[in-house]
C-alpha cells in the first residue's frame, strides 16, 4: 500500500465519490423507480380490484378506482299504489328505488332500446300522452292523464356519474359461496406436515451425509445434486399408478392426504438434504469432536448441538418448502381428489378461471385470498429466504 | 369444522411418527449394543457397531423417499413408454414414433425452445440491471423485496394477475385490461392479446420473467457484493468509465453466478405447466411439452405410454444441466 503515492489514492476516492454524486444517479433513481413500478403494478391492480364494487369493476380500469365512472343502471318507480290524482293529472313522485344518493344522474329512458335518450331534468314523453322526468339527484316525477296501473312500478333506465365504492363484498362471496375459504383449509392441511416431515428426515440425512463416517458419501452427494433437477413430471405416472395398486390392495381411495404429504416429501427433499448439507458441514468441527471426545454418540450430537445451531438454514429451507407447496398446483392435481375436503386453492382458481372467466371480482379476491399466505410469510420472513438461496447457489 | 379436527389429527400423526421413527430407532440401537455395564472389550466392540449402523438409519428414510419418488420413476417412465396406454403391451418405440410425427408435439417443442431461450437470459438480464443499480442506492433495498415479491405467488396466482392485465375489451368500451388501456392511449386498437400467435407466448413468458427476475437479481448481487473493491479502484485509476466497469471488471468476476442463474432458470422453464395451463391451456399455437403432457395422462383418455414418452423427453433436456450441476459439486467439495 505503501507504494501508491498519496495523490492518487486520492484520485481514487474522489472519482468513487464523484460516480456517487453525478447527475446519472437521477438516472439510477428514475430508472430503479421505474422497474419497481412495472414489477408490483400487476399485483397492484389485483388488490385494488378485489376491493371495487363489482358493477364498476366491470366497466372502468382500476387505476381509475378513485374518480367517478359512468354506469348505466336500471331501477323502478314506484308502485302504482302510491299514485295521487291533483288536477285532473295521476302523479307518481319519489326517488328510484336503490339509487345511491352519492350519484349523479346524467341521462335517461323509459325503454330498454333507448336507455339514454334524454338528459337529466328534462321531459321524456312516454305512451298515453304521460310523462317522465327524472332529476340528478334520482327524484322522479311521472305525470298521466290516466291512472297507473300493476302492482309493480315502471322501469327507468339511467345513466348515472358513479362515485367510487369499495367493499368486502366480494371476499364475502368468495368465502362462502365459492369454496374458497374451505380450499383455504384444504391448503393448510396440506402444507403444514408437507413442510414438517421433508426438514426433519433431510436434517438427519444432512448430518450423516457431513459428519459421519459412511462408505460411498461423495456418490450418495452427488446422487441429491443430481436429484435437485429431475423434473416432477417424471414420477407422475409411475406414482400415480403405484397409489393406485397400493389403494386398491387395501381398498381405499388412491388419493389421500397422507399420499401427498409422502410426495411433497420426496420431491422437497433433494433441495431440503443440499441446503441442509451445504449449512451442517460448513459447522465448526471442534464442537463436534469435543462433544465425541466428552462420550457424546451422533445422536446426542444431532439432537442437542446440531439442531439448536442449524435454525437459520432450517428456517430457511421450510420456508422454501411451505411456499413450494402451497402454491402447487401439479402435485395436488395428480395426487388429491377434486372433492369439496380436498381441493386445494391452486386448484380451485384453476376452476374458477374455468367457470368464472369474466367475472373479475370473483377472481381478483380469490386470487388475493390465495396469495395473502405467502406474501405474508414472505415479507416476515425474507431475510431467511435469501439466506437459503445463497447457501444453495453461491460459495 | 370437523375436517378441521380430523386434519389436525392427521398432521400431527403424520409428523410425531416421523419423530417417533428417530427416536425410537436409535433407542433400540443402545438398546442391542449397550455400553454400560458390560466389559471394555465389548463396550469398544458395541461401540463400533453401533457407529456403522446408525449413519443408515439417520440416511434411511431419505433414501427410501428419493429412490421410490425420484430414482425409480426414471426408470419405470422410460419402461412405460415402451408400452401402450394402459402400460402393459410392449410398443417399442411407436410412442416416440407417434411423438415427432405429431404436429402438437412439434409445435410444442419449438416453443419450449423459444421459452428456453428468452426466459432464462431476460431474468438473468433484468435480474443483474436491477442488482447493479439497486446496491448503488438508499432504497435499494426496498426496492429489491418489492421485485423479489412475484416469487412468493403461485404460477396460477400469477396467471390471474396478467389475465386481467391483458383482459380485452371491445373496441370503443373503457379497456379495464392495463395492457389494453396503454395500446389505446397511445392510439392504438386493442387486442385479444391472448389468441395471437407469437404474441401470446411472448405474453405468457412474460410472467415468468417477472416472476425470476427477482431470483437472479438475489444470487447476482450477492455475488456483486462479493467482488473486492480493489478491483474497481484499479480500474478507475486506469480511467474506465462506468460500463467499462461494469462488462469487463464486473461481469467476468460473477460469471460463475450468472451461469447458477440461468441453468436454474432453465430447468424451471422445462418444468412449468402452470402458466399455459392457467393462460390457454395450449390453444392458440401457445402449447409446451409439460402441459401436452398432463394433457395425455389425463385428458387424453389418460395414454400412460405417450405421457411417458413425453415425460422422458424432457428428461432427456434436463441430463446435460444435471452431468454439469454434479461436476459443479463435486469441484466445490474438493474446494474444501
Amino acid at each position: 500500500m505503501q507504494s501508491i503515492p498519496s495523490n492518487k489514492s486520492n484520485r481514487v476516492m474522489m472519482s468513487l465519490k464523484q460516480m456517487r454524486r453525478s447527475p446519472l444517479m437521477l438516472v439510477v433513481h428514475l430508472s430503479v423507480l421505474f422497474l419497481v413500478l412495472l414489477w408490483t403494478f400487476p399485483t397492484a391492480g389485483l388488490l385494488i380490484s378485489s376491493f371495487r364494487d363489482k358493477d364498476q369493476l366491470a366497466v372502468s380500469g382500476w387505476w381509475e378506482a378513485l374518480s367517478s365512472s359512468e354506469q348505466n343502471l336500471i331501477g323502478r318507480t314506484d308502485a302504482p299504489d302510491q299514485q295521487v290524482l291533483v288536477d285532473g293529472q295521476y302523479i307518481l313522485a319519489g326517488e328510484i328505488e336503490d339509487f345511491n344518493p352519492k350519484d349523479e344522474i346524467l341521462r335517461f329512458g323509459w325503454t330498454s332500446q333507448e336507455p339514454e335518450a334524454y338528459l337529466a331534468g328534462s321531459i321524456a314523453k312516454m305512451r298515453n300522452g304521460s310523462t317522465l322526468t327524472v332529476a340528478g339527484d334520482g327524484h322522479y316525477s311521472m305525470v298521466s292523464p290516466m291512472p297507473f296501473t300493476g302492482s309493480r312500478g315502471n322501469r327507468i333506465f339511467y345513466t348515472a356519474l358513479a362515485s367510487p365504492k369499495f367493499t368486502l363484498d366480494n371476499y364475502d362471496e368468495v368465502l362462502h359461496s365459492e369454496g374458497i375459504g374451505q380450499s383455504f383449509i384444504n391448503s393448510l392441511t396440506v402444507t403444514i406436515p408437507a413442510t414438517i416431515i421433508p426438514i426433519l428426515i433431510a436434517a438427519f440425512a444432512a448430518y450423516a451425509l457431513s459428519w459421519m463416517r459412511l462408505p460411498g458419501r461423495g456418490i450418495l452427494i452427488a446422487l441429491v445434486v443430481g436429484l435437485l433437477v429431475v423434473p416432477l413430471q417424471m414420477s407422475l405416472i409411475p406414482l400415480l399408478q403405484l397409489y393406485n395398486t397400493i389403494g386398491g390392495y387395501f381398498g381405499v381411495s388412491a388419493k389421500s392426504y397422507l399420499g401427498i404429504w409422502l410426495a411433497h416429501t420426496g420431491f422437497g427433499l433433494p433441495l431440503a438434504i443440499y441446503l441442509l448439507r451445504n449449512y451442517i458441514s460448513g459447522l465448526p468441527k471442534e464442537i463436534i469432536e469435543s462433544a465425541r471426545v466428552d462420550g457424546a454418540n451422533d445422536f446426542d450430537i444431532f439432537v442437542k448441538i446440531i439442531l439448536p445451531l442449524s435454525f437459520p438454514a432450517l428456517a430457511s429451507f421450510a420456508i422454501f418448502q411451505f411456499l413450494w407447496v402451497w402454491n402447487d398446483l401439479l402435485v395436488a392435481t395428480v395426487f388429491l381428489g377434486n372433492g369439496e375436503h380436498e381441493l386445494v386453492l391452486t386448484g380451485r382458481l384453476r376452476e374458477l378461471l374455468g367457470s368464472r372467466g369474466g367475472n373479475w371480482e370473483i377472481l381478483t379476491a380469490s386470487a388475493f385470498v390465495s396469495i395473502a399466505v405467502p406474501l405474508t410469510v414472505f415479507f416476515t420472513l425474507q431475510r431467511y429466504l435469501v439466506r437459503g438461496l445463497l447457501t444453495g447457489s453461491v460459495k | 369444522m370437523e375436517q378441521l379436527y380430523y386434519s389436525l389429527l392427521v398432521m400431527l400423526l403424520g409428523v410425531l411418527g416421523c419423530v417417533f421413527y428417530f427416536f425410537g430407532s436409535n433407542w433400540l440401537l443402545i438398546i442391542m449394543f449397550p455400553i454400560n455395564h458390560v466389559s471394555n472389550e465389548k463396550m469398544a466392540k458395541n461401540i463400533r457397531r453401533a457407529a456403522a449402523i446408525r449413519p443408515w438409519l439417520f440416511l434411511g428414510p431419505a433414501l427410501f423417499f428419493l429412490g421410490l419418488y425420484l430414482v425409480y420413476p426414471v426408470f419405470d417412465s422410460v419402461y412405460l413408454s415402451l408400452h401402450g396406454r394402459n402400460g402393459e403391451d410392449f410398443v417399442g418405440l411407436a410412442n416416440y414414433q407417434w411423438l415427432f410425427n405429431d404436429n402438437e408435439f412439434i409445435e410444442s417443442l419449438i416453443n419450449n425452445v423459444m421459452w428456453l431461450l428468452i426466459v432464462p437470459a431476460l431474468s438473468t438480464f433484468f435480474g443483474l440491471i436491477i442488482a447493479a443499480l439497486t446496491d448503488r442506492i438508499r432504497w435499494g433495498n426496498i426496492a429489491k423485496s418489492l421485485i423479489f415479491m412475484p416469487m412468493a405467488i403461485s404460477f396460477i396466482g400469477a396467471s390471474i394477475i396478467w389475465k386481467f392485465v391483458y383482459d380485452y375489451r371491445a373496441e370503443g368500451s373503457d379497456q379495464i385490461g392495463l395492457l389494453n388501456a396503454l395500446v389505446v392511449y397511445f392510439g392504438g386498437t386493442p387486442q385479444a392479446w391472448i389468441t395471437i400467435p407469437f404474441w401470446n407466448d411472448i405474453l405468457l413468458m412474460v410472467i415468468l420473467i417477472w416472476i425470476q427476475t427477482g431470483f437472479a437479481m438475489v444470487i447476482l448481487s450477492a455475488a456483486l457484493r462479493g467482488i473486492p473493491e480493489e478491483t474497481v479502484e484499479a480500474a478507475v485509476l486506469d480511467g474506465a468509465n462506468g460500463i467499462q466497469i461494469f462488462f469487463k471488471i464486473l461481469i467476468p468476476q460473477i460469471w460463475g453466478s450468472i451461469a447458477v442463474v440461468w441453468t436454474t432458470i432453465t430447468i424451471l422453464v422445462l418444468k412449468v405447466f402452470d402458466i399455459v395451463l392457467a393462460m390457454t391451456n395450449g390453444q392458440w399455437d401457445t402449447q409446451v411439452l409439460a402441459n401436452m403432457m398432463f394433457d395425455w395422462m389425463f385428458r387424453g383418455g389418460g395414454d400412460f405410454g405417450r405421457g411417458a414418452a413425453i415425460a422422458v423427453i424432457i428428461m432427456i433436456a434436463v441430463i446435460p444441466v444435471m452431468v454439469w450441476n454434479v461436476r459443479q459439486a463435486n469441484a466445490q467439495m474438493e474446494g474444501r
